[in-house]
C-alpha cells in the first residue's frame, strides 16, 4: 500500500499523484507512440476510431459524468463538426482553422440547445434533446443546397502545414494528439473551480446553488463545452470514414455514443477512453464470435441482442463501468487482506416520494 | 374560392383529421405505457415501442402460424406481453431502481435493443414484413363527403373501449386503486398494507400489455416489422406534451401529436411531417415545462 505523504496544497490537484503513475502513463505514452510501427493497417484503422471516439465520449462525459445532465442528441454535435470541416475544407480552409472553427461552431450550437435546456431536468432534458438531434437530421436532409442532402458529401485527406496526410500513421498520430490535447484540457478543467462547480451541480442543484454557483451559466457552458469536444470528434470522423451523409447521425448514433460513458464508468475521464476502446472493439469480438454460431443467426440481429445484453449487464452489475472495475481490483490489492464488499456501494436516491427498497 | 371547392377542401380535412386521430391512438396508447410505468417506478421505459412490435408480432403469430380469429389475437398477444413485462420488471428494473434517471434509461434502451435483435433471430420472424389482416379489411365509410377507412374508425373505437375500461379499472378495480396509491406515494401505500413491489410488476404488466394492444391496432396502418418500434420515438412527445405523469395527458397528447402530424405532413413542405412532433414538443417544454396536465413536482434536499 502506497501513502503519499503530501507536504504542499499543490499536490492535491498535481498532474500525477506520484511516480508510479508518472512511469505508468510516460510507458503508455511511448507504446501508443510506437504504435504505427507495430501495428497493421487494420488495427491502426480500428485505433484511428478508438481516438475518435474517445474524443466524443470525453465530451459526452463532462456533461453526463461531471455535470448530471443528460443528453441523448450528441449525434448533432457529431454532425455539426463533420459538416463544418467538410464545407471549410471544400473551401481551402487549413485544417488548423477549419477544425477550430468546427469546435466553435458545435459550441455555439451547444448554446443554443443549452437555452432551452437550462429549465429542463431528467426526463424532459432527454426528450428535447432527442427532438433537436431528429431537427438536426432533418435539416441536414432538406438543405440539400449547402450539405448535399442523402448525396452525402466527400472529404479530402487532412493537409497540414503543406503535407497530405494519405498515409494511416500520420492521420494516427494527427488523432492521438488530439485525444491527449483534449484529455490534458478536461483534466484541467476539472481541477480549475469551473469543473468543480459543474460536480457540484451533478451532486446537487440546490446545494451548489447556495454555494453562489450560476446554474444557468455553468450548465450552459458545460453544454457548450461538452459540443465543442463532439464537433472536434466529428470532424476527425468526417476524415476518417471521408464520406458523410445524415443518415450516420441519427438517434441511433448518439445512443451508441452515451453507451461508451456508461461502460466506460460515468464520472470518470479513463472511463471515456476505455469505454472507447471497448465500443469499437465489441462489433469485431462479434463477428468473430460469429463464427461459432449457427448460420440462421443475422448478424444485425446477434450485434443488437449482444449490444444490449452488454448494456444491461454493465449497469446491474458493474454500475461503475469498466475504470470502476479496475479501481476495485487496485483496491483489493491495494488494501490486502482488508477490502471490504460495500467500499463502492453506491448511495440509491428516489426523485418523489419516500421509496421501497 | 367556390362553395363547392370549400367544401371539397373541408372533406379533404376532415379525412386527413381522422387518419391523424387513428395514428394518434396509437401514439397515445404507447405514451399511455409510459406514464403507467413512470407513475411506477420514476422510470422512463425507452423499450415501450420494441414491446409494443414484440407483442404485434406475437399477434402476428397468433393470427397467421396459429390461424386464431382476430379477437383471440389480441388476446393471446396481451396475455404474452404481460408476463413479459412483468419479467424484464422482476429482472432487469428492480435491481437499478434508485439509480440516476439517466442509467435506467439506458437500461431500458438496453432491453429494446435485445428485444428487438431477438426477434430477427427467430425463425417465421426474422427481418421480413408482414401485414396483419383484420375483420374490417379494406372496406371505407363516407362521412359527410370525407372518405374513412374502416380501419382508421376500428382504431378509434377500441382505443376509446380500452380508454373506457382502464378508466373503471383505476377507478373501481381493487388493484387499480392499489396502483393509484402506489404510484403516489410508495412508503404510504406499502403501510396501507399494498405489496409494492408485486404491484410495480403488474404494472409493468399491464404497460406491455397495453403496448401489445397498441402494436395490432397500428398492424393495419403501419407494417410489422422489427424496427416498428422507432414509432415509440414519436410517443415521448406525446407523453410530454400531456405531461409526463398524467394518464389522461397521455390520450390527449397522442391524439394532439397524431393530428399534427398528418396535417403537417399534407398542409407544410416536405420533411415537415417528421420533425412536427418534435418542434410541438420543444414549444410545450418551452412554455410549460411540465406539459399540459403535468405537476410540478419540488424534491426536499
Amino acid at each position: 500500500m502506497r501513502f503519499i505523504f503530501k507536504t504542499a496544497y499543490d499536490q492535491d490537484i498535481r498532474l500525477f499523484q506520484h511516480g508510479g503513475q508518472m512511469f505508468w502513463y510516460g510507458l503508455l505514452g511511448v507504446a501508443l507512440l510506437a504504435a504505427p510501427f507495430a501495428l497493421s493497417e487494420y488495427v491502426l484503422s480500428q485505433l484511428h476510431f478508438i481516438c475518435i471516439y474517445a474524443i466524443v465520449g470525453l465530451g459526452l462525459m463532462l456533461l453526463v459524468g461531471y455535470t448530471g445532465q443528460i443528453s441523448l442528441g450528441h449525434a448533432a454535435f457529431l454532425a455539426v463538426g463533420a459538416y463544418t470541416e467538410a464545407l471549410l475544407q471544400a473551401a481551402g480552409v487549413p485544417f488548423v482553422v477549419s477544425i477550430s472553427c468546427a469546435a466553435l461552431f458545435s459550441a455555439a450550437v451547444g448554446l443554443i440547445v443549452a437555452i432551452p435546456a437550462l429549465r429542463l431536468k431528467g426526463i424532459y432534458l432527454a426528450i428535447a434533446t432527442i427532438a433537436f438531434n431528429v431537427i438536426v437530421e432533418e435539416i441536414i436532409t432538406r438543405w440539400e443546397s449547402l450539405t448535399g442532402g442523402n448525396q452525402g458529401k466527400l472529404l479530402k485527406p487532412i493537409e497540414l502545414f503543406g503535407y497530405k496526410l494519405t498515409s494511416g500513421a500520420s492521420f494516427y498520430y494527427v488523432c492521438l494528439a488530439l485525444t491527449v490535447l483534449c484529455c490534458l484540457a478536461l483534466i484541467n478543467l476539472l481541477r480549475s473551480p469551473t469543473g468543480r462547480a459543474f460536480v457540484a451541480i451533478r451532486d446537487s442543484e440546490i446545494s451548489a446553488s447556495c454555494l453562489g454557483i450560476n446554474l444557468a451559466r455553468y450548465k450552459a457552458m458545460s453544454f457548450a463545452l461538452s459540443a465543442a469536444l463532439t464537433g472536434i470528434g466529428g470532424a476527425l470522423y468526417a476524415h476518417k470514414v471521408t464520406f458523410i451523409s445524415p443518415e450516420q447521425f441519427t438517434l441511433v448514433q448518439s445512443i451508441e455514443m452515451v453507451t461508451i460513458v456508461i461502460i466506460g464508468g460515468i464520472g470518470s475521464l479513463h472511463g471515456a477512453v476505455l469505454g472507447a476502446a471497448f465500443i469499437i472493439m465489441l462489433p469485431q469480438g462479434i463477428s468473430i464470435a460469429k463464427g461459432w454460431l449457427p448460420e440462421a443467426i443475422p448478424q444485425v440481429g446477434l450485434q443488437s441482442v449482444v449490444f444490449g445484453l452488454v448494456l444491461v449487464g454493465f449497469i446491474i452489475f458493474e454500475p461503475y463501468g469498466l475504470y470502476g472495475r479496475w479501481l476495485k481490483i487496485r483496491t483489493y490489492f491495494d488494501v490486502f487482506p482488508f477490502y471490504r464488499r460495500g467500499t463502492f456501494r453506491r448511495q440509491r436516491t428516489y426523485l418523489r416520494s419516500e421509496r421501497l427498497r | 374560392m367556390t362553395r363547392g371547392e370549400g367544401k371539397r377542401l373541408f372533406s379533404q380535412f376532415l379525412q386527413l383529421f381522422f387518419a391523424g386521430v387513428a395514428q394518434g391512438c396509437v401514439y397515445a396508447l404507447v405514451a399511455l405505457g409510459f406514464v403507467l410505468i413512470y407513475k411506477a417506478t420514476e422510470t422512463v421505459n425507452f423499450a415501450q415501442g420494441d414491446l409494443m412490435m414484440f407483442g404485434a408480432f406475437f399477434g402476428l403469430t397468433a393470427s397467421t402460424i396459429l390461424g386464431w380469429p382476430y379477437w383471440a389475437t389480441i388476446l393471446f398477444a396481451i396475455v404474452v406481453m404481460a408476463v413479459v413485462g412483468m419479467m424484464i420488471e422482476r429482472i432487469v428494473i428492480r435491481p437499478v431502481l434508485g439509480y440516476p434517471t439517466f442509467t435506467v434509461v439506458m437500461i431500458t434502451i438496453g432491453v429494446g435493443y435485445i428485444l428487438r435483435g431477438f426477434v430477427t433471430m427467430v425463425p417465421g420472424w426474422g427481418t421480413e414484413t408482414y401485414s396483419l389482416k383484420t375483420p374490417f379489411g379494406d372496406s371505407l365509410v363516407r362521412l359527410g363527403g370525407a372518405v374513412i377507412a374502416a380501419d382508421q374508425l376500428a382504431t378509434i373505437g377500441l382505443t376509446a373501449a380500452l380508454c373506457l375500461v382502464l378508466y373503471l379499472f383505476f377507478r373501481f378495480a381493487k388493484l387499480g386503486v392499489a396502483m393509484q396509491a402506489t404510484s403516489q406515494n410508495q412508503l404510504a401505500a406499502y403501510y396501507m398494507g399494498i405489496p409494492v413491489q408485486r404491484v410495480n410488476m403488474l404494472i409493468w404488466g399491464l404497460a406491455a400489455a397495453v403496448a401489445a394492444f397498441g402494436g395490432i391496432l397500428l398492424a393495419p396502418i403501419a407494417f410489422i416489422h422489427f424496427n416498428m418500434g422507432f414509432i415509440a420515438l414519436k410517443a415521448f412527445p406525446a407523453a410530454v406534451v400531456g405531461g409526463f405523469g398524467s394518464v389522461p395527458g397521455a390520450v390527449v397528447g397522442g391524439l394532439i401529436i397524431g393530428v399534427v402530424d398528418a396535417l403537417a405532413g399534407f398542409y407544410l413542405a416536405e420533411g415537415f411531417k417528421d420533425i412536427a412532433a418534435y418542434v410541438v414538443v420543444l414549444f410545450v417544454l418551452w412554455f410549460m415545462p411540465s406539459g399540459i396536465f403535468g405537476e410540478t413536482v419540488r424534491k426536499k434536499v
